[in-house]
């Protein structure tokens, strides 16, 4: 379903343990330039923990991860460098409560892409409007909705202007009447060509703006495809399981 | 009547006119406030070093197996740490002073300097601690979201743990430094004249005891109260930094 064939992200065989436990028991797939792509499975499935390898905020114990053709599990690799180019949305925000959402928005593009404090303000002020949050440029995390705050978690990470945003769980945490106004940011996301990485338990936005769905059970990819036949026609038994249970 | 009136009237004259003694007080204000300013920044500087090192430690390396010359690094200054604190928590404070006057500073005997390194390598493990505990206390979620974006450990650590943990320990340090100011009193045992051991200087050379001790009470009192005021008004501005 990816428009073009550009790949942005390449995971060869990627293994995680945890204390001996394998968590993550050999993933090889590729994502796209303006691939969407969804990544469901039950909780302990090890989907997060593959979102988390990505970027290497889990280190993988074994495998290569290929990110705009360099090898950034290579100990000698900048890591700090590429995650420049990969932004991420937790579960939790963690948005920097000593900070102004403009403070949180205009950190790292001052500091590690050297832009003016004009310049960076500037940006994130249109990145606010665009979500319809410019009032709330002086106010602190605290002073946020959970809706708000994880709207302006994802606007922080594209202030960094990144290639790909990974999203880990970003509606999990919040109440259900806020759910749709962090689904409708992702999904305008979407439409405009973001390449994504989203961990969710939402199928409607699977369904709707994923270019493809991949199901994690047991630390392997189970079954990956595009979301009217994954949803409509799923082969694997325990898909076939897991989605009767969770529509 | 008169005559307990006219007895404390030469008490106090005592204590303070005869021989300018109210100028030995002040001089030894002096010396405590010189003592305790010094160990102070000492104790701060070397209490986050301690603690940026064994935090460090303990968040990446802490049960790992050591990969690289780095990591070699990091464990030895970890363990170099845990001995300091170790040491310095577990002797009385007294003793390490008299090693350090009578002992370290054997050849220049300069009581003052040996006081303030003494008082500043004591408070550096207490400080240690406390900043250890205040960087610890902050949810791994701020580390990750500052690395996410791509900044490095120590980057991370200055713009996003650091400040954050400073301000959840203030209460604990303002508490340490109150401690410190009150501890110098005990640099009279390597014959530092500070306030403590000058009031003790009047009392014994005018058989009063009254005015010179409470007079010294009270200055480390009013020290406190300083001492606090501005310390609750540092913690309210830095709360209200965040509504």
């Amino acid at each position: 379903m990816s428009t073009n064939n550009d790949v942005l992200i390449k995971v060869d065989n990627l293994h995680k343990y945890f204390e001996g436990l394998e968590v993550l028991k050999g993933i090889t797939t590729e994502i796209h330039k303006g691939d969407v792509i969804v990544i469901i499975g039950a909780s302990g499935s090890g989907k997060s923990t593959f979102l988390r390898c990505l970027n290497r905020l889990e280190e993988p114990t074994s495998g290569k991860i290929y990110f705009e053709g360099v090898d950034i599990t290579d100990p000698k690799t900048d890591i700090n460098l590429h995650r420049q180019k990969m932004g991420m949305v937790f579960q939790q925000f963690n948005l920097f409560p000593h900070m102004t959402v403009l403070g949180n928005m205009t950190l790292g593009p001052i500091k590690l892409l050297k832009q003016s404090k004009k310049e960076a303000e500037e940006n994130a002020m249109k990145l606010l409007e665009r979500v319809g949050l410019a009032d709330r440029a002086d106010a602190y995390p605290d002073q946020l909705s959970g809706g708000q705050k994880q709207r302006i978690a994802i606007v922080r990470a594209l202030a960094m202007n990144p290639d790909v945003l990974l999203f880990d769980e970003p509606t999990s945490a919040l109440d259900p009447e806020m759910v749709g106004e962090v689904l409708e940011v992702m999904k305008n996301l979407a439409r405009e060509g973001m390449t994504m990485a989203v961990v969710t338990h939402e199928m409607g936005f699977a369904r709707e703006v994923g270019t493809q769905v991949m199901f994690i059970d047991e630390g392997v990819i189970v079954e990956q495809g595009a979301p009217d036949k994954f949803f409509e026609n799923p082969e694997s038994p325990r898909l076939k399981d897991f989605l009767s249970k969770v529509i | 009547m008169e005559n307990f009136f006219k007895s404390i009237s030469e008490s106090f004259v005592k204590t303070f006119i005869t021989e300018d003694r109210w100028q030995q007080i002040l001089a030894g204000l002096g010396t405590t406030l010189e003592i305790t300013f010094f160990a102070l920044i000492i104790g701060l500087v070397l209490g986050f070093l301690i603690a940026i090192i064994r935090s460090t430690y303990e968040m990446n390396l802490k049960g790992k197996k050591s990969k690289g010359v780095g990591d070699v690094i990091l464990k030895i200054l970890n363990v170099i740490c845990n001995i300091y604190i170790t040491v310095i928590r577990g002797t009385p404070m007294v003793v390490q002073l008299m090693i350090m006057y009578f002992i370290v500073f054997l050849s220049s005997r300069d009581g003052i300097v040996a006081a303030i390194l003494s008082f500043g390598i004591n408070s550096g493990a207490y400080v240690a601690e406390i900043v250890r505990s205040g960087i610890m206390s902050i949810d791994k979620g701020q580390f990750e979201a500052s690395r996410s974006l791509g900044f490095n450990y120590s980057r991370t650590m200055f713009y996003i743990i650091l400040p954050q943990a400073l301000k959840n320990v203030l209460p604990a340090l303002g508490n340490e430094f109150i401690v410190l100011l009150k501890e110098t009193s005990i640099a009279g045992y390597v014959a530092i004249q500070d306030l403590t051991y000058i009031g003790n200087l009047i009392r014994s050379r005018t058989y009063e005891a009254f005015f010179p001790l409470i007079t010294v009470a009270l200055i480390y009192l009013v020290l406190v109260l300083i001492l606090s005021f501005f310390l609750k008004k540092l913690e309210r501005r830095l709360r209200n930094s965040e509504h």
